[in-house]
This record gives C-alpha cells, structure tokens and sequence, in this order.
C-alpha cells in the first residue's frame, strides 16, 4: 500500500471543515436576523427537490448524457421498486425489489 | 446523554434512519471500496472514511487526489458538491439558534440528505417551548448517531473487503433506491409532485454544469416554480 502522504492528511482534514462549515453555515452567525417569509415558505419544498435531484440522473443518465437505451438496469429497477413502494410502501422492500431487479439485469445480462 | 437515549424520539430518529441504512449501507461500502482502489494510504482511507462524512464529496474527491489534484481544487469541489447543505442550514437555522455556537456547528456535521428530510418531515415548524425543543433534539441526535455509526461502519466494511467486491457490480444503486422510497413516502401533495418533477427535469437538464451544481440548480427552479403556483392559487381563491 502507498505511503502517507501529509499532504493528503490535511486535504482530507480540509474536506471535513468544508463538511463542517456548509452543513453549519447558516447556524455560524449569532445575530437575530430570521429569512423572509416568501422563502421560508418556499424552502418546505427543498426537501423533496433535493432528493429528486439527487435521484433523476442517476437513473437516467450516463457520464453527464442522457441514456439512448432502455437495457439499463436502473430503469426496471427504478420501476420495480417504485412498484413494491405503492404495493407495500415499506422501505426495505423498496431497496430489496429494486436490488432483485437490478443485479440479474446489470450483472447477468450486462445492462 | 442517558436522558437522550431513553428519550422516545431519539429512537424515532433510530427507527426512521434505521429504514434506510440498508440502501445507504450499500452506497458506503462502496465508497469504501472506490477509497481503497484509488491508491490513498490505509491511514488516509480510513482518516476520509471516519471524519469526512460526505459520500458526495468523498466520490468526488478521490479521483482528484489520485491525480494529485492541488488541495484548493479538491476543497473547491468539495464546497461545490455540499452546496446543497448550506441551503438545508438556511431552513434549519430556526431550529438551532438556541444552541451554542459549538452545538450548532456539531449540529450540523451531522446533517445528511436523508437526516434534513426525515426532521423537517416529523417537525415542520420549530418548536419554541421546552419540550418540544427538547425532543427535536432528541431526535436529531438519533438521526445524527445511527446515521453516522451507520454510514462510517459500512465504508470500514467497504475499505476491509477492498479488492474483493467488483466495483462494476453497481451495488451503490441500493443508496438510490432508498432516496427513492423516501421521495415517494415524501410526496403526499400536488405541489410536492411539481416540486419533483421540476427539479429532476432540471437536474438532468443542467447535468452539463461541472461539480454536481445541477443540484442547486434543481433545488432552486423547483422552489420558484412552486412558490409561483401558490401566489396563482392564492390569487385565483381570492378573485372567486
């Protein structure tokens, strides 16, 4: 294994103050000041586009492109566990039906 | 410490990151496993591995620092990749400002995606009397340890078999399917689903922007267009 290297240990140390400090960024200053109104309101809809955002493309794109195919794996897979999720709404299963769907089709088959 | 483990929402906050952890345990051995391949030091995977707490930021990190990338541009990316946080810490300030500025700082460190969701999902408003401080806390104090006990034990997991697990086996995927799930138990009114549909277009439409900004992009359009309808709907209530 490579040696370590100092340089390296006070990237990673750097990465977790980033982590620190985006996470807290909002919660640094102790002033009373409070958003307006129109953005509190907006922000209770953040939550759910985030995780959209998070979850589209990686199911529907490659390397920065759309996919041109419908042999990918986390199509049907994406499917099989929004189907489990309306048919059970259990969480696990969602993960587990998904999985089921995903490793024969991406292992097995290549997709 | 004692009173915060007896306390019922500490195990709510349990219960509800404990749903999850198997997709997101999936995602952490597999950062593990990209960590190992990568060519860093065992000391340095395992330093990333416990401190850094960002699977983002982490995935995003590592094929610069094999590279030999210079620190600003890893950090840079970093900062880029967590963009999204600081825009959760907005939302949360409200909650936290009775806090320390330690407190509030630790607070957020142990902020994840899934940890945000889950907390403004069970308290969409913050509490202002003792109580119900108390038991926000509470539960994003469970939400913060088994997430994090979680997240870092799967990526040990992931740095230990190392070799042993093909990346090409895509189990990282299980991660997504649990977003999905939440996503879905999440979208319970109309403008919920504008919200999703708004911001996966959007994500996917700006996925040319470099460091995952497509995000914040996403995050941004879904909130104005929902803030939007509901001036219209307000407005169509008041003409009737």
């Amino acid at each position: 294994m490579d040696t370590t290297d100092l340089w390296t240990v006070a990237t990673i140390i750097g990465m977790t103050l980033v982590t620190v400090l985006t996470r807290s960024f909002f919660f640094l200053s102790s002033k009373t000041w409070t958003l307006p109104a129109w953005a509190q309101r907006g922000l209770q809809y953040a939550p759910v586009a985030a995780l959209a955002a998070v979850i589209v493309p990686e199911v529907i794109t490659t390397q920065g492109h759309l996919i041109g195919t419908w042999q990918d794996a986390r199509l049907f897979a994406a499917v099989a566990g929004l189907a489990w999720f309306y048919w059970r709404r259990g969480l696990l299963g969602t993960i587990i039906a998904g999985m089921a769907v995903y490793l024969p089709l991406h292992v097995g088959l290549g997709w | 410490m004692k009173a915060w483990l007896d306390h019922q929402d500490f195990r709510a906050g349990v219960r509800d990151i404990a749903a999850v952890s198997p997709g997101m345990a999936a995602w952490g051995v597999m950062t593990g496993v990209a960590m190992v391949k990568s060519g860093m030091s065992l000391i340095e995977v395992l330093l990333m591995g416990i401190f850094v707490f960002a699977g983002s930021s982490q995935l995003a990190a590592i094929p610069l620092i094999s590279a030999g990338a210079p620190m600003w541009v890893i950090l840079a990316t970093a900062f880029c990749v967590n963009l999204r946080f600081m825009v959760f810490s907005a939302h949360l300030r409200p909650y936290v400002m009775h806090q320390k500025r330690w407190q509030r700082m630790l607070s957020g460190y142990f902020m994840a995606d899934l940890g945000y969701v889950f907390f403004v999902r069970r308290f969409p408003t913050p509490a202002t009397d003792p109580v119900g401080i108390r038991a926000q806390e509470a539960y994003w104090a469970g939400i913060g340890a088994f997430g994090w006990i979680s997240w870092v034990g799967a990526t040990l997991l992931g740095i230990a078999l190392g070799n042993s697990i093909p990346v090409a086996w895509g189990l990282g995927f299980a991660g997504i399917l649990a977003l999905l799930g939440v996503t879905c138990s999440m979208v319970t009114a109309r403008l919920r689903v504008v919200s999703v549909g708004v911001a996966g277009t959007a994500a996917v439409a700006a996925i040319a922007l470099p460091l995952k900004l497509n995000i914040i992009v996403a995050i941004a359009a879904a909130v104005a267009v929902c803030l939007l309808l509901e001036k219209l709907q307000s407005a169509t209530l008041d003409t009737q």
